[in-house]
C-alpha cells in the first residue's frame, strides 16, 4: 500500500470543529513557548540564588544548595514531573491541594509542569553560576575585602556583576534544553507542540506530514534562540575576556 | 505541612520482583544504548572531521537534527511510525511486534548524536602531531585512528563518557511513552494499579537518586584519581 502524501491536511477543520490542524499546531506551540519562557523565569531566579549560595564560605548554607542541586540533578525529569503533578497535591495541606485540583485540567497541567520544568533547570542554571563565580580570579575578592566592603557587598559590587556577564555563553544550552525538555510534560496530557502532533496522527492519520511539522517548529525554536542568544552574548561579553573585544 | 494524607507502603514489597525486572530493563536499555551510542558517535565524529566535505556535512546535519528535537518525540514516533514503515516495507504480517525494538533503536540514534559530540571533542583534543607521527611510521589512516589516536582519545573523555550514561541512564525513563515496562513503567503499573501512586512515584524517585547520586560521586573520585595520575 503507497502512502499518500497530503499536505493539505493542515488546512481541513478539525475533528472536532475548533479550527484548522495547522490552528492546533499553532496552540501546541503557544503553549511550549510560553510554557518555556516562564519556567526558564523560575529557573534564573532560583538558579542565581542557588549558585550564588553554593561559593559562600557557610557550610550551613553552601551545604542547602548543594543538597538542592544534586537532589534536581539525580532524579529522571519524568519522575520530577509526576511528583508534582500526582503527588505534591496529595501531600500539600488540603485547603491547597483541593484548590489545585479545584483548578480547570490545563491550567492544574501547566502549572505544574512550568514549576517541575522551572525547578530542574534551575539546579542546571546553579550549576553554571558557580562555575561563573569560581572562574574569577581570587584577587577580585579579596580586592573587594581590602577595600573595606563586607562580603554581601563585594558579591553585590565586585563578583555578581563579572560572574552574571562570563556565565552568559554556558546558559545558552540550558535555554535550549528547556524548551526540548517542556516534551516530556506531554505524558501528563498537556498539549503541548509534541503532543498536538501525536493528535494529528490519531485524527487524521497522515503520520508523516505531521512528523515532519513538529520536527521544523523545534528546529526553527532551536535556530531563532541560538540567534537570540548570539545576540545577547555580544552585548554582555567582557574586553580582555575570551570572546571578548 | 503535610496534609492528612496516610502513607501506606505494603504494595511495595510484593512488587520487589516486578520492580527489580523493571530495573534489569532499564539497565539493559542504558547498556544496548551506550554501546550503540559510542560505536555508531565514534563513526560519525570521524565522519564530521573527515576531509571529505559531503560526509562531513551529511554527519553535523544528523548530530544537529538530533539534537535539536526532544527525545521524547523521537521515542514516540519511533514506536509509532517506523513498526508501521518496517511493515510495508518487509512485507511483515501486521501487528509483528517490532515496537520495543524499535523504540530501542530510536533511543540509540538519539543518544549517538549525544556521544558523537562528546568524542568529537576528545578527538579533537589529541595534538595532531600523534596522527602525523603514525603516517610517518607508515600507518594508514584506519590503523592511525585505532592504534594511536582513539586510545588517547577516549582516555580523555572517559569522565564524560560516564557522567553522559548516567543522564542515559535517567533518560532512560522517557520509554515510558512507548509502554516498554522500564523501572519507571513497573513503579507507575504497581501504583496505578494499587491506587497508590504517591508512595510508587516517591520510591522510584529516591531509588533514582541513591544510584545516579552513588553513580556521579563515582566518576567525581574517579576523575580526581585520573587528575593525579
Amino acid at each position: 500500500m503507497e502512502y499518500q502524501w497530503n499536505w493539505g491536511v493542515f488546512l481541513l477543520p478539525s475533528a472536532v470543529n475548533d479550527g484548522t490542524y495547522l490552528d492546533w499546531m499553532f496552540a501546541g506551540l503557544k503553549t511550549t513557548l510560553v510554557l518555556s519562557l516562564s519556567a526558564w523565569l523560575i529557573a534564573l531566579l532560583f538558579g542565581a540564588v542557588v549558585g550564588v549560595l553554593r561559593t559562600v564560605p557557610h557550610r550551613g548554607l553552601s551545604g542547602v544548595a548543594t543538597a538542592y542541586v544534586e537532589m534536581f540533578r539525580n532524579i529522571p525529569l519524568l519522575v520530577q514531573l509526576f511528583f508534582w503533578y500526582f503527588v505534591l497535591p496529595e501531600l500539600l495541606p488540603a485547603g491547597i491541594g483541593n484548590a489545585f485540583k479545584a483548578m480547570n485540567p490545563f491550567a492544574q497541567q501547566f502549572v505544574a509542569a512550568m514549576v517541575c520544568l522551572g525547578f530542574f533547570t534551575s539546579a542546571r542554571v546553579a550549576e553554571q553560576v558557580r562555575s561563573g563565580i569560581n572562574a574569577l580570579p581570587r584577587g577580585q575578592k579579596n580586592a573587594g575585602l581590602a577595600l573595606g566592603l563586607t562580603l554581601p557587598q563585594t558579591y553585590r559590587h565586585v563578583m555578581l556583576p563579572m560572574a552574571f556577564r562570563l556565565v552568559v555563553p554556558p546558559l545558552t544550552s540550558e535555554f535550549l534544553n528547556i524548551f526540548k525538555n517542556s516534551a516530556v510534560c506531554s505524558t501528563i496530557g498537556l498539549l503541548e507542540l509534541a503532543a498536538q502532533g501525536r493528535q494529528l496522527v490519531d485524527y487524521t492519520a497522515q503520520p508523516y506530514e505531521s512528523f515532519v511539522a513538529v520536527t521544523v517548529a523545534y528546529v526553527l525554536i532551536n535556530v531563532v534562540v541560538m540567534l537570540l542568544m548570539r545576540k545577547v552574548e555580544v552585548v554582555v561579553r567582557v574586553p580582555g575576556y575570551l570572546g571578548g573585544k | 505541612m503535610f496534609g492528612s494524607y496516610e502513607f501506606d507502603w505494603s504494595s511495595i514489597p510484593g512488587a520487589m520482583g516486578f520492580l527489580g525486572q523493571g530495573l534489569l530493563v532499564s539497565l539493559e536499555i542504558t547498556g544496548l544504548a551506550l554501546v550503540a551510542g559510542i560505536v555508531w558517535g565514534t563513526l560519525l565524529a570521524m565522519a564530521r572531521l573527515s576531509s571529505i566535505k559531503p560526509l562531513a556535512w551529511a554527519a553535523a546535519g544528523y548530530v544537529n537534527l538530533f539534537r535539536a528535537v526532544p527525545l521524547v518525540m523521537v521515542l514516540l514516533w519511533f514506536f509509532l511510525i517506523v513498526p508501521k514503515l518496517l511493515e510495508n516495507f518487509l512485507g511483515l504480517p501486521s501487528g509483528s511486534d517490532v515496537r520495543l525494538a524499535s523504540a530501542m533503536i530510536g533511543f540509540a540514534l538519539f543518544e549517538s548524536a549525544y556521544y558523537a559530540e562528546i568524542i568529537r571533542a576528545g578527538i579533537q583534543s589529541v595534538p595532531k602531531g600523534q596522527l602525523a607521527a603514525a603516517h610517518a611510521l607508515g600507518m594508514s589512516y584506519p590503523q592511525a585512528m585505532l592504534h594511536v589516536v582513539l586510545p588517547q582519545a577516549f582516555r580523555n573523555m572517559v569522565p564524560l563518557l560516564l557522567t553522559q550514561a548516567i543522564i542515559l541512564f535517567q533518560d532512560t525513563s522517557l520509554v515510558y511513552v512507548s509502554a516498554l515496562a522500564d523501572f519507571f513503567g513497573a513503579a507507575y503499573k504497581v501504583g496505578d494499579r494499587d491506587g497508590r501512586l504517591v508512595e510508587l512515584v516517591l520510591f522510584a524517585g529516591a531509588i533514582y537518586f541513591v544510584l545516579c547520586f552513588a553513580a556521579s560521586q563515582g566518576v567525581r573520585y574517579f576523575q580526581k584519581r585520573l587528575q593525579t595520575a
